[in-house]
């Protein structure tokens, strides 16, 4: 219970904290913007059917999503090292993952502005219509998606802790995630040996369930699978976390950067 | 001579201690890595959509990528003197203007031409893009000119730095009109007619269409065409870089009259 509500207060903190810059705020709405028009423009101009240019918007609407995340998630505990922060959340009673998790789930849900924006942009500029086949099968995948996304940040996070710059590796993975998770692209247009790479991350099978719900189609084993996923990345990270603090504490090197 | 040395030391200087990504744990995923995930992107995108070949994908990305370090680069050498508090102490020296920005530029030039460089030719090999021989010269010419032009946006991008506080922000807002507007994955034909429109007023469109003329035609019938744009892309870059320090100019003496130099 308690960790519950470390998890609801730490969530809701880091969401009003995070929604404070205005230029941030709509950076994280435009930019995944001007990728969806690229995606719309190209498709619509190779002449394609109304349902491919829908499945283009809703795979593009998730992209904002993992845009929110990868930067600053890869860079989120240099982050909290700069501003000498990072010992006092190791320090903190309640287990370092329950702390930062919230964070991940936080910058995920921003990203998740920008889903219903591309989907407005789609539908006003581009006359893009998604006919959404099953409203709550939607709003049972998009929670889930955006969780898991949040739980793959935290992974990520927590990765590249080592890594002073780990925000240009969190940049430098945008585009492979929205390419081998099949946002904008059908996996079945990729060679085959990116296949397994794309079933090991959640936002493939949370991309799939949204087009399942919104433009009919099978839904519950994606939403289930992307579920699964989430949950293994939020107790590897933990595992990873408690491992990596605690070589961390042995050696000094905690507040090193 | 002082000016010479301003523009050749001073933005060698300014470059190697302002844009932090030249460490090789930047620079390997944002300008190797990263053009060469964006090629392969629209390159599968372009053939799901059906639109052009993979050889129309790398030349446009390639190209573009050559706006990064030159639109961040730029904005950065605003931005982060501010950040260092040096932006008072640098405006109040007496060093003329026009080479202590125009120096700036020079080694980003070089910079965003290495990096098209890299994505073009690692992105040709990846996709099997066939770069042939006798356009070497045209698409380095292409690339150059191209790199330059970008920074004549990212001078004006640098002098919007001096109001908008973040840099980053603006730089990817510009790079994301380029993305869209310039003919990158998208021929100019097939945008919208008030976008294509627009797109010969941007920087890299000209070069993009000579560079991806270059790759599809064969012989010299095309090089007045493939000249013209090249001349053209020059033209727009320089008209960037006047309007650049023009800006510069004018934002600065606005700032220091509201005092707000050094607003972060």
């Amino acid at each position: 219970m308690k960790t519950l509500r470390m998890i609801r207060v730490a969530w809701w903190l880091q969401l009003k904290m995070r929604s404070r810059s205005a230029f941030d705020g709509a950076l994280t709405i435009i930019w995944p913007l001007f990728f969806a028009s690229t995606a719309f423009l190209m498709q619509r101009a190779g002449r394609n059917q109304a349902d491919i240019l829908a499945a283009t918007a809703v795979g593009a609407s998730v992209m904002g999503v993992w845009s929110a995340m990868s930067t600053t998630a890869a860079g989120l505990l240099q982050s909290e090292r700069r501003q000498g922060t990072l010992e006092l959340l190791v320090a903190s009673p309640m287990p370092f993952a329950v702390v930062m998790a919230p964070t991940t789930l936080a910058m995920a849900t921003i990203g998740a502005y920008s889903m219903i924006s591309t989907l407005v942009w789609a539908r006003v500029l581009f006359g893009i219509h998604v006919h959404v086949g099953s409203p709550v099968l939607l709003l049972i995948a998009a929670p889930v998606t955006v969780l898991s996304v949040g739980m793959l940040g935290f992974l990520l996070s927590v990765t590249a802790v080592r890594y002073r710059t780990a925000w240009a590796l969190g940049n430098a993975t945008e585009y492979p995630v929205w390419l081998i998770c099949g946002f904008l692209v059908p996996l079945s247009v990729l060679p085959g040996w990116v296949h397994p790479l794309a079933w090991l991350l959640a936002p493939t099978w949370g991309v799939e369930a949204l087009r399942g719900a919104a433009l009919g189609g099978p839904v519950a084993i994606d939403v289930a699978v992307c579920l699964l996923l989430g949950l293994f990345y939020a107790v590897l990270g933990a595992l990873l976390s408690r491992t990596l603090l605690d070589s961390a504490r042995r050696n000094a090197t905690l507040a090193l950067s | 001579m002082s000016g010479l040395r301003i523009l050749i030391l001073g933005g060698l200087f300014s470059y190697r201690a302002l844009f932090g990504w030249l460490s090789p744990w930047v620079a390997v995923p944002t300008f190797l890595v990263a053009p060469i995930a964006q090629i392969l992107l629209f390159a599968y995108l372009g053939r799901s959509a059906g639109l052009a070949d993979d050889g129309f994908y790398v030349v446009g990305n390639a190209l573009l990528y050559s706006a990064i370090p030159c639109v961040f680069a730029m904005g950065n050498t605003i931005g982060g003197e501010r950040q260092q508090q040096t932006l008072e102490l640098l405006l109040a020296t007496p060093a003329r203007r026009t080479p202590l920005f125009l120096g700036r530029a020079l080694p980003v030039i070089v910079n965003g031409f290495l990096v098209s460089g890299f994505a073009l030719v690692a992105g040709a090999a990846i996709l099997h893009v066939r770069l042939p021989l006798h356009a070497a010269g045209g698409l380095v010419l292409a690339l150059a000119v191209s790199a330059y032009s970008c920074t004549g946006i990212g001078l004006v991008t640098a002098a919007l730095a001096l109001r908008v506080r973040e840099t980053a922000v603006l730089a990817n807002v510009v790079y994301g009109v380029l993305l869209v507007f310039c003919g990158v994955n998208v021929p100019l034909r097939d945008l919208p007619h008030w976008m294509a429109n627009i797109a010969p007023w941007l920087p890299l469109t000209h070069g993009i269409r000579a560079a991806q003329h270059l790759l599809t035609r064969t012989g010299a019938a095309g090089a007045p065409r493939v000249s013209w744009d090249l001349a053209v892309e020059l033209g727009v870059g320089s008209a960037y870089l006047v309007m650049g320090s023009i800006a510069l100019r004018l934002l600065e003496t606005e700032s220091r009259h509201r005092a707000s130099l050094s607003t972060m």
